[in-house]
């Protein structure tokens, strides 16, 4: 019986062949790392799940938490993860499945374990302390969007009009960096970005790649623009846009497609007239 | 001024635009969430927001006509001033949201792109992408951070709400804080405030599998609910007509998909097996066309979804014999589709694996909204007509400008407060203004309309009418530890039972088994068709499913991020939830907007142009009660959609929807 994960296999025709071939009525086995709490040691459990047709990992996990037993028939706890949308779009549900740092609710069964027997492992994201198994803390994450003053700065909710005009390049350009749902697949793929569990290292510890492209969305609308100096000055300091090493890791990793490495560019561009011209007027 | 605090409740479209606005205002805001609220369920939405504009002006569309459609839309059970004012306000929230950044769709000369939405003639509906919900909601929550930086908002994410803390009685009962649980260190504790805003959203999950998000239970609604406030037409729920099954949730496939031109068929030959794109137009049957010739695919989503119900289950015409139907967007060009339809594409390709530029999607109908809710008051605007008028066609003169205050008094301190004072209902969790069927496209406006035009009125609330009270910080705290001490012993009971559970599988006491039953029951027996005898069965098996519930055993006795006694204690409150929907679903004995019953076919405005108010009673019963709709604006008339009369008759049946809602 196959239990090999599929580590470094899961392109997108790999996954349409599983599909194609994947056997109705079969078991498979979900392997997953369990961890109790922050400090707890790390645990293995595989559970054995019979796949219903369409079934993703978030389903096989809630049948899991109705029959809360491990393949070896011991009782145990349904298994804790974050979760909320089911369609890929809010990014709760990201973890790593078969090494990969992925959306478990868009993953599914047919395409990862087509086989009698296949298994599936599933882990937290190593970047980020362990809430309780699968479910991490991405605090720092979101801290990182205040860094770098993800907002456009408006003269507050009264009707003052419409805002400014924009061309449809222009808006399909910021359409495809907004659409970033703070999942943390980049971070986890990135090299540069470690594990920190040190909140008052946040502002100094590399902010990644999600958050220095949603700088270049800002720094993109006219508005937005008014507070690019400060953006700029923090992605100078440690932590900024120097401190990614180029691996480009991050962009291969983002399940929405966003230009991360074009934003990190475009950024480290930005960065370098800004220092210029910081110099030149002596600051 | 006052020092009060204010707590929000929920970090949706609602909870942030309320937040944001307050903050504003110089009031500190304390905002919770069960996810961090940038995850909020309504990243979910896709199609988009109406709001009257210039190019819809100039054909003869009004903010007035807008108003009249949401009336019409709703058959006549929404109160009518608050959704006039909505209307009213909503290109100003379009605006509102473009100087915050979002990405909407433009024309080639730049200006905002629109597109077709159901129960409207006109373009009306703004869009981002197919992702509208998702750049909205971002754009909100990039100024909640803004504020949160400042330090004027204060988030508590992955915080579960767990009741309202009321003080005194009768008319001086008012709400002056909550009770809440972190869900990692299972912390229960109370928290102060001046007035509390809950914006928690809809209830999808009491039918089990919907269109909603995981946490959209409608727990927190129900707790309000039994600790006192009252819940306004809970039997009218939307069923989307084009969803598609999924094992764990139903996947909306927007209406945008049928407002950029999507058509929806099934073979004209009963059990046809070839390939849709083998079979030719003339043995298609376009059945929405044909019937609505006016508003074709884009009849509001009651009327569709009973469509697509009778052809698959009555007549028996689904697409391979199955409870399915397509919805065909392969006659458009695929370039546009990726730049209007690009999230949903991705949606379908993703988890059905076929590609809809190319072969017609295959959907069914799915629960997806509530239009029924916390009940909510508000004060009444300017304007008041000597008599009702009649149905406003374009172009005609509108009896009302658009002022600020025509429909609902700005600022008026009751504005969307529930029956308890200082306990306000935003977005969702209201009932207020999308009557027995909400217009696609609607919901986003009025979740932000009520987040800014009533977050002005909770602002005055504590600035002006609550000094009167005493401040809230010298309120004994016995009150606050009352209600933290009952809510204590309840997770301490339910984690108790891990303990003593010799088989957590067993279904008869698991949590899970319990709620899958009774989504599976609420959906067969209050969707779309009910017939008073299944409710009786109906209600008969959520009182089993009670009994049951009370002997419930959980499987994970563990003092920290405990997610079983989270989910366990929402489904206790979820039955709770789901009696009073099929209780109103019994007593409403009428056919009104989503609401279909075999048995009273007809619309009886005489007995049921009311709002179904229930109230909890102490012994765990509901009262239900019927009051007069405020309707001074607009004349109900027949609500046909131009159906063609020799079609007139309704799908008439007791058969239930199968397997695949
Ligand atoms: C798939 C889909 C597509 C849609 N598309 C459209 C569309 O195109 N146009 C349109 O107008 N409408 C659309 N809708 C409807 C619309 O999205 C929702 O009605 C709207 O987003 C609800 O927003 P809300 O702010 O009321 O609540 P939600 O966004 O549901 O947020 C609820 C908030 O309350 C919090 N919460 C809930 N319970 C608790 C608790 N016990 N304790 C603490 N916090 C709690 C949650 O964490 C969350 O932050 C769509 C709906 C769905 C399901
Ligand atoms: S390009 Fe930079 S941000 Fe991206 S993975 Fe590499 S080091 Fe990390
Ligand atoms: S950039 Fe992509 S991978 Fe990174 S957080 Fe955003 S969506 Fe996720
Ligand atoms: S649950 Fe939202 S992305 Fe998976």
């Amino acid at each position: 019986m196959p239990t090999t994960a599929y580590a470094h296999d899961s392109t997108a025709a790999w996954r349409r062949a599983n599909r194609e071939r994947a056997l109705p009525g079969r078991t498979v086995i979900l392997k997953i790392k369990r961890c109790d709490g922050p400090g707890k040691p790390a645990r293995w459990e595989s559970f054995k799940v019979p796949v219903e047709p369409g079934m993703n990992v978030i389903a096989a996990l809630k049948h899991i938490a109705a029959n809360p037993v491990t393949a070896d028939a011991t009782h145990t706890t349904p298994v804790v993860y974050d979760a909320n949308c089911l369609e890929e779009v809010c990014g709760a549900c990201t973890m790593v499945i078969n090494g990969h740092a992925r959306q478990s609710c868009s993953c599914l069964l047919d395409e990862y374990a087509p086989r009698e027997g296949d298994t599936i492992t599933l882990e937290p994201m190593s970047k980020f302390p362990v809430v309780r198994d699968l479910w991490v803390d991405r605090s720092r994450l979101f801290h990182a969007l205040t860094r770098v003053k993800a907002w456009v700065p408006i003269d507050g909710t009264y009707d003052l009009g419409a805002g400014p005009k924009e061309d449809p390049a222009s808006q399909q350009d910021r359409y495809g960096m907004s659409e970033c749902m703070s999942c943390g697949c980049c971070l986890e793929a990135c090299p540069q970005y470690t594990h920190e569990d040190d909140e008052s290292k946040w502002d100094t510890s590399f902010v990644g790649a999600h958050a220095i492209s949603q700088a270049r969305l800002f720094n993109e609308h006219p508005t937005g623009k008014e507070l690019k100096p400060d953006r700029l000055d923090e992605l100078m300091t440690p932590g900024g846009v120097t401190d990614c090493g180029n691996a480009q890791n991050c962009v291969k990793a983002c399940p929405k497609g966003i230009p991360l490495t074009e934003s990190i560019a475009a950024i480290g561009r930005q960065v370098t007239l800004r220092a210029f011209a910081r110099f030149f007027q002596g600051k | 001024m006052s020092k009060e605090r204010v707590i929000v409740v929920g970090g949706g479209l609602a909870g942030l635009a309320a937040s944001v606005r307050i903050a504003e205002a110089g009031v500190p805001v304390d905002l919770f969430s069960m996810v961090p609220v940038k995850r909020s369920h309504s990243v979910c939405a896709q199609g988009g927001i109406n709001a009257c504009n210039e190019v819809a002006r100039q054909q003869g569309y009004s903010e007035y006509q807008h108003f009249d459609e949401t009336i019409y839309g709703g058959d006549y059970l929404a109160d009518q001033h608050p959704v006039l004012e909505m209307a009213n306000w909503a290109p100003r929230v379009i605006d509102l949201l473009d100087r915050m950044g979002v990405p909407f769709n433009r024309t080639s000369e730049s200006n905002r792109d629109l597109r077709l939405f159901g129960g409207s003639l006109f373009k009306r509906t703004h869009f981002a992408g197919a992702t509208t919900g998702q750049q909205l909601l971002y754009a909100l929550d990039e100024q909640t951070r803004r504020y949160e930086a400042e330090g004027k908002v204060t988030k508590y994410e992955f915080w579960e709400f767990l009741w309202p803390v009321l003080e005194g009685e009768g008319d001086d009962r008012r709400c002056v804080g909550i009770v809440a649980q972190d869900m990692r260190t299972m912390q229960i504790r109370a928290l102060r405030a001046g007035a509390v805003i809950m914006a928690t959203g809809g209830c999808g999950l009491v039918f089990g599998k919907s269109t909603n998000s995981v946490i959209c239970t409608g727990g927190a609604a129900s707790r309000c609910y039994q600790a006192g406030a009252w819940y306004a037409n809970a039997e009218m729920i939307q069923v989307h007509p084009t969803a598609i099954p999924g094992a764990d949730k139903l996947r909306l496939m927007s209406e945008s998909a049928r407002g950029e031109g999507g058509r929806v068929w099934v073979p004209r030959k009963q059990g046809d097996t070839r390939k849709p794109t083998d079979i030719p137009e003339a043995e298609r049957l376009y059945f929405l066309e044909e019937k609505y010739p006016a508003y074709g695919n884009l009849v509001p989503r009651d009327i569709a979804s009973r469509e697509i119900f009778d052809i698959c289950v009555n007549q028996g015409m689904g697409v391979g014999g199955q409870n399915q139907v397509y919805l065909d967007l392969t006659h458009k060009d695929p370039e546009e589709l990726d730049r209007k339809l690009g999230g949903i594409i991705e949606i379908y390709e993703k988890f059905v694996g076929d590609d809809p530029r190319k072969t017609p999607m295959r959907i069914f109908p799915g629960v997806h909204y509530s239009m029924g809710g916390m009940w909510t008051t508000y004060t009444e605007g300017a304007y008041h007509p000597d008599h009702a008028w009649g149905e406003h066609r374009p172009g005609d003169p509108t009896p009302v400008d658009t002022q600020a205050g025509r429909g609902m008094k700005h600022g008026a301190t009751n504005n969307m407060m529930t029956n308890i004072t200082g306990l306000y209902a935003f977005g969702e969790v209201n009932f207020a203004y999308h009557g027995a069927t909400r217009l696609g496209a609607n919901a986003l406006l009025s979740c932000i309309f009520d987040g800014l035009f009533c977050g002005t009125s909770v602002v005055n609330y504590i600035q002006t009418a609550e000094p009167s009270h005493e401040p809230t910080t010298d309120i004994d705290q016995s009150v606050f530890d009352r209600v933290v001490a009952q809510e204590q012993s309840k997770a301490d009971r339910l984690v108790a039972t891990a303990s003593d559970n010799p088989d957590p599988t067993d279904a008869a006491h698991n949590p899970y088994a319990i709620a899958k039953e009774m989504g599976d029951e609420m959906t067969a027996a209050c969707t779309v068709v009910k017939a008073g005898p299944r409710m009786e069965r109906c209600l008969a098996k959520l009182a089993q499913l009670r009994e049951r519930y009370a002997g419930v055993r959980l499987a994970d006795g563990a003092m920290w991020t405990n997610q079983t006694l989270s989910f366990a204690r929402a489904v206790g409150d979820m039955l709770v939830l789901a009696e009073v929907i099929a209780q109103g679903s019994l007593a409403r004995r009428e056919s009104r907007g989503s609401h279909y019953r075999t048995d009273f076919p007809d619309r009886d405005d005489d007995n049921f142009m009311r709002t179904t108010v229930a109230r909890h009673n102490p012994d765990g019963t509901h009262t239900l009660e019927f009051r007069p709709v405020r309707a001074d604006l607009v004349r109900p008339r027949a609500r046909t959609y131009g159906q063609k009369a020799s079609d007139k008759k309704s799908p008439v049946t007791d058969r239930e929807p199968a397997s695949a809602t």
